[in-house]
């Protein structure tokens, strides 16, 4: 039987080719995973991603997977694909836009599938985005009932107030105080 | 198809760790908590599906894609595989991407501060889907070696990045494929931060003479591996 193929660094040097479109490229997939027509309640998610010093991480990319507003994964019959991609800017920061998933299981809260990918990350990490307004469903998630509330926090996105499109918070912690909670699947 | 089944994991044991002291980007990026174990679910077990109007004709022939006023310089090269899980099953209409420095060592990115000539017939970047038999071929130029500031004299050896997707998101690999008897991989941090010598042998590609083209380019061979369908107990 074959055996894994090893991880390597996606290196600094990415952009021209997996996020083009950051540099006038031409892409296959970008940051914005959504427009007006796609059904759903239309959000922004955006945050920074912070290494254990807390310095902003100029060169991640960060790509998202994720449910339609029914909560059914696209199957790539339909317009939406439910995947995105961003490279974070000098500050750090990223942003999608998409809508928000619905309920992919009963047993599960709606969320976002995230990996990340950076310089001097040897393999990718995966997380995963919740929404802080969904008290009840976030309550019965059995990964978040899973965790202690400090490191729950890490992985639920927190509505910002006053933007026209509904905008949540999420940011990354890579290493230390606050580390965001990375997920072996 | 991996038709939602459940994948083995990570064999760890071929990966690199997370924290390498010879490579020091690691350090301050790498997590101290150990990753949480997570049941694997619809959202792990299914993957974007990239349609044929993800790529374009030129999209994996890196030699012609970006030129602007000739050919890019350098050694034309063939680079060829198969996309398979860890059953052997092939993986078929994976996107594969690859990015890589031109023949002076240099990349298409304005960070690259390296001293050697940009080309401006070659951008370096390339995307494929895999055939029925998950095979893939890319026309380009062998990659230059460059320095980077790990270490005192450090050298990347050549090598070419590449992104794929499996049918499920949990198979995601980015990897780099090395050249075959590189005198620079055994100094280089990250190809050595694969600590199992096997492991680290699969990353690099051999060459081919069945690929390699008359009067045209030589061929290099390069199979990825990514985690197949969990063995269940029946079949152990
Ligand atoms: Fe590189």
């Amino acid at each position: 039987m074959p055996a894994q193929t090893p991880s390597q660094t996606v290196g600094p040097f990415f952009s021209h080719a997996l996020t083009p479109g950051q540099s006038g490229y031409r892409a296959v997939v970008g940051n914005q995973l959504a427009d007006e027509k796609t059904a759903g309640t239309a959000i922004r998610i955006e945050g920074r991603v912070a290494d254990g010093a807390g310095a902003p991480v100029p060169d991640a990319m960060i790509e998202i997977w994720q449910a339609d507003h029914r909560g059914r994964y696209p199957d790539g019959s339909e317009g939406f694909l439910g995947f995105g991609r961003a490279s974070t800017d000098t500050e750090g920061a990223y942003w999608f836009r998409t809508v928000k998933p619905g309920t992919p299981t009963a047993a599960a809260a709606p969320h976002i599938s995230v990996a990340i990918f950076a310089r001097g990350m040897l393999n990718h990490l995966f997380t995963r985005i919740y929404f802080a307004d969904e008290t009840a469903a976030n309550a019965a998630d059995p990964l978040l009932s899973s965790l202690e509330r400090d490191r729950r926090a890490t992985l639920v996105a927190s509505p910002i107030n006053g933007r026209a499109i509904v905008t949540y918070e999420f940011s990354i912690r890579l290493q230390g105080e606050r580390e965001t909670v990375f997920l072996d699947g | 198809m991996t038709s939602n089944r459940k994948l083995s994991p990570r064999d760890w044991p071929s990966h690199p760790s997370q924290s390498d002291a010879s490579y020091k980007s690691t350090l301050l990026r790498a997590h101290q908590r150990p990753l949480v174990p997570l049941e694997q679910s619809l959202s792990e077990l299914t993957a974007p599906v990239f349609g044929h109007d993800a790529v374009s004709a030129l999209d994996n022939d890196l030699t012609r894609n970006a030129t602007q006023d000739g050919e890019p310089i350098g050694e034309r090269i063939i680079v060829a595989g198969r996309i398979l899980d860890e059953s052997g099953s092939p993986v078929q209409g994976a996107l594969v991407e690859i990015w890589q420095a031109n023949a002076a060592g240099r990349y298409t990115h304005l960070s690259d501060e390296h001293d050697a000539p940009l080309d401006p017939n070659f951008l370096g970047a390339g995307r494929t889907l895999t055939d029925a038999d998950g095979s893939y071929r890319f026309t380009t130029i062998r990659p230059g070696a460059y320095p980077w500031r790990n270490h005192s004299n450090a050298w990347r050896p050549a090598h070419i990045h590449f992104s794929v997707f499996g049918s499920a998101f949990v198979q995601r690999l980015v990897t780099q494929m090395y050249f075959p008897e590189d005198p620079l991989l055994r100094f280089d941090p990250i190809f050595e931060s694969v600590r199992d010598p096997v492991a680290r042998n699969r990353l690099v590609s051999r060459f081919s003479m069945g690929l390699t083209e008359p009067e045209r380019a030589l061929g290099f061979a390069f199979d990825i591996v990514l985690r197949g369908p969990q063995a269940t107990p029946m079949e152990r």
